[in-house]
């Protein structure tokens, strides 16, 4: 590069930009690092006592320890899913499509996307997405109880328990047992049920399990005209104790089981019968925002990684690989062996970029994490920000502290233009 | 080219040898192949997919009154589509609130980026093509400032611009933006600028020029590409700022992240606010990665450790 010594043609391109960094990011970085070693006003000096603050505040070292976990698993994980599209995106047709979509998100707002994912995450399986899969593939596997929230009619002889609802009295051969139960929204009995039989007697013990709606002028513990039975209840029957026999009730929700004899028999409508739905799970509680929030990190910075891993990929030399194959590899042992390694470069600089990104992230919290989340969810620049108002002296200290932090990218910088000017 | 066209994979051709046109695979192996291309299918539609639902759902809230948004799915107007409405943005449009933030939003990136690419271009000419003392020591200064975060800075800022007077402005906020975006830009374009042939430069000394006139007339044009890039980039990045903005704008000049945020404290009673409101100022950045995708990925690669 020829360069001629030219000063004062130097100084004129370079005054705006030389003025405005000087004095609205170096000046006031010096300033930042003098005020962490002073009190909420800036004024009297406390020594290092800001930052003894950071460790010794909960709320602080909770911010602290969730950056730690930030920082170690949301630009691996980043980075394996970039890798993984980048692979896959290789050995399929008309990949540009997912190539766009993934890294559409690099263009929106953190706020728009964590408004986005605050959505996403909705605890009511009617509302968010992800419960609602959650929910879906756990009922497929469990399937939900068929009366939650019913229960007995009191002063009708039956106890609940455990969850369950059984006679409170042992019954007798050729009983015919009546469990009327409430709680029941008409609309949410299901579609096949019919109108409750007369207790009609007959042989072992039998029993009628309705939906005891005294509402329109029924009478309690009594089966009127066009109250429903209820079908496919659980029913046990217990002697001494122990499981006996077991049935289902019929449409009408009567049931019988006519080999039973004698007495001292307990009738009882299982728990399984009336358990909550399972609701899925609490992303935005305590315990899984800073997951859920890493997932909504994945969902904005994977098409980055994917993009510079696709990039990185292809300037890797075709012959390197030709030669791998002629020898025998396998597509795997192409990836782990020769790509991996000669990519090596480009995935350290994803890694880096998102470490000192990761940093950022509190935009998110503010948005994703709801009011009473905000402490477990915290992070440093957001812990910052809540003292910039009232302690100067503190907010300066975790200030200096995420840009010790950023200091790998600084250096990383600063190394790769000394490299490039030899 | 654009770097979102297939990367073709290396064929297998050993060195010296002619080109066989139908390499001898067995079967069983051209089967597990093509089951492991259909495997590679289905993950990257169910990916792609879980990186469009989110965005989907959004949009779809949006068209939905908040009764039905309390009750039940976006996802249910699959089957009930006379949900869909235009009254949450009639509200938002009357309302004026997100029409104000828009509107600050629009004043606060537009003179950050024209200002940023204007000083940039300036300063990085003489980074690259002149000598002059102190050189290497500017250099390695902006170089290191690329990666600072905002926060180190952002608290004595803010009390220079209350001692200006000018707390709480959006000249003060642009400033910031400007100063901010300045080290990295002036880094992209003087990777750039180094690309003109030193005989080019050369030349237009020999025949007297100017620094002023060689900068304008052979060093700028070839940069145009890289202008671009560096003010899309500019541009996504102020637009999507929330933390110079919770810091140095105050209501009445606060842009539309900031507004958003401070719906969020209500959420979800205001779902008819936040849903219409967070799409509109996405809609803003989507435009312009889809208009000039091109810079912007450019931009975006270029600018990794920021």
């Amino acid at each position: 590069m020829a360069r001629t010594a030219r000063s004062w043609p130097a100084a004129w391109f370079l005054a705006p930009a030389v003025l405005l960094v000087g004095a609205l990011v170096l000046y006031p970085i010096g300033q930042t690092v003098w005020w962490s070693f002073h009190d909420a006003t800036g004024r009297g000096a406390v020594g290092g006592a800001n930052y003894a603050d950071v460790v010794t505040t909960p709320r602080i070292r909770q911010a602290l320890f969730n950056n730690a976990v930030w920082i170690l698993v949301a630009p691996n994980l980043v980075t394996a899913a970039g890798l993984l599209v980048a692979v896959l995106a290789q050995r399929v047709r008309r990949a540009a499509a997912v190539r766009v979509v993934l890294f559409m998100p690099m263009a929106i707002s953190l706020v728009s996307a964590g408004i986005t994912f605050r959505l996403v995450y909705d605890e009511s399986p009617d509302r968010g997405v992800v419960n609602a899969v959650v929910v879906g593939v756990h009922d497929a596997f469990v399937p939900p109880a068929p009366y939650p929230g019913a229960r007995a009619r009191d002063g009708q002889g039956l106890v609940a328990g455990g969850g369950a609802v059984q006679t409170g009295r042992t019954v007798a051969a050729g009983e015919t047992v009546l469990l009327p139960l409430l709680g029941l929204e008409p609309d949410r009995l299901p579609p096949t049920a019919r109108p409750a039989p007369a207790p009609a007697p007959g042989a072992g013990i039998g029993g009628v399990v309705w939906s005891d709606f005294t509402a329109a002028g029924g009478r309690p513990g009594v089966i009127d005209p066009g109250e429903l039975g209820l079908p496919q209840v659980e029913v046990e029957i217990l002697r001494d104790g122990a499981v006996v026999a077991r049935t289902r009730t019929a449409g009408d929700g009567t049931f019988r089981l006519p080999q039973l004899t004698g007495q001292g028999y307990v009738v009882r409508l299982t728990a399984a019968n009336f358990t909550e739905p399972f609701a899925g799970l609490t992303w935005l509680g305590p315990a899984l925002v800073t997951p859920a929030m890493i997932g909504v990190y994945i969902w904005v910075w994977a098409g980055f990684a994917m993009v510079l891993i696709s990039v990185g990929s292809a300037a890797i030399p075709k012959e390197t690989v030709e030669a791998a194959r002629v020898d025998g590899a396998g597509d795997w042992q192409i990836l782990r062996k020769v790509t991996v390694p000669l990519m090596r470069p480009v995935i350290v600089l994803v890694l880096l970029t998102l470490t000192v990104n990761v940093l950022k992230v509190f935009d998110l919290v503010l948005v994703v994490a709801p009011e009473s989340a905000q402490g477990p969810a915290s992070v440093l620049a957001l812990e910052m920000w809540r003292s910039s108002f009232g302690d100067i002296g503190r907010a300066s200290a975790l200030g200096v502290l995420l840009l010790v932090l950023a200091l790998p990218g600084v250096l990383f910088n600063v190394h790769r233009l000394r490299r490039s000017e030899r | 080219m654009s770097l979102f066209a297939p990367i073709s994979v290396p064929r297998l051709q050993p060195a010296g040898t002619e080109p066989d046109p139908r390499p001898r695979v067995h079967p069983l192996v051209r089967a597990a192949r093509r089951a492991g291309r259909g495997a590679a299918r289905v993950v990257l539609v169910v990916v792609g997919l879980w990186w469009l639902v989110p965005t989907v759902g959004l949009a779809v809230t949006s068209l939905r009154s908040p009764a039905d948004n309390a009750d039940t799915g976006w996802w249910t107007v699959l089957t009930a589509p006379t949900q869909l409405t235009l009254r949450n943005y009639e509200g938002v449009l009357a309302d004026g609130r997100i029409g104000h933030a828009l509107w600050n939003s629009v004043l606060i990136s537009v003179p950050s980026t024209v200002l940023v690419v204007v000083i940039a271009a300036a300063a990085a000419y003489p980074l690259a093509w002149l000598d002059f003392p102190g050189r290497p020591v500017v250099t390695l200064v902006l170089a290191g400032l690329i990666a600072v975060p905002v926060q180190t800075a952002i608290i004595p800022d803010a009390r220079l611009f209350r001692l200006l007077g000018v707390s709480g402005t959006i000249p003060a906020v642009v400033a910031f933006h400007v100063a901010f975006g300045l080290p990295f830009a002036i880094f992209l374009l003087r990777g750039f600028y180094a690309g003109v042939p030193a005989d080019l430069i050369e030349a237009a000394r020999m025949d007297g020029g100017g620094e002023a006139a060689i900068f304008l007339r052979v060093v700028l044009p070839p940069a145009r590409p890289a202008l671009a890039s560096l003010a899309v980039f500019q541009f996504v990045w102020v637009w999507n700022d929330l933390v110079v903005a919770l810091v140095l704008a105050r209501s009445d000049s606060a842009p539309i992240t900031s507004v958003l945020q401070e719906q969020m404290r209500s959420f979800p009673s205001n779902i008819d606010v936040i849903a219409p409101g967070a799409l509109v100022s996405m809609a803003v950045p989507l435009a312009v990665f889809f208009l000039f995708q091109r810079y912007f990925l450019h931009s975006v690669l270029a600018g990794s450790v920021r």
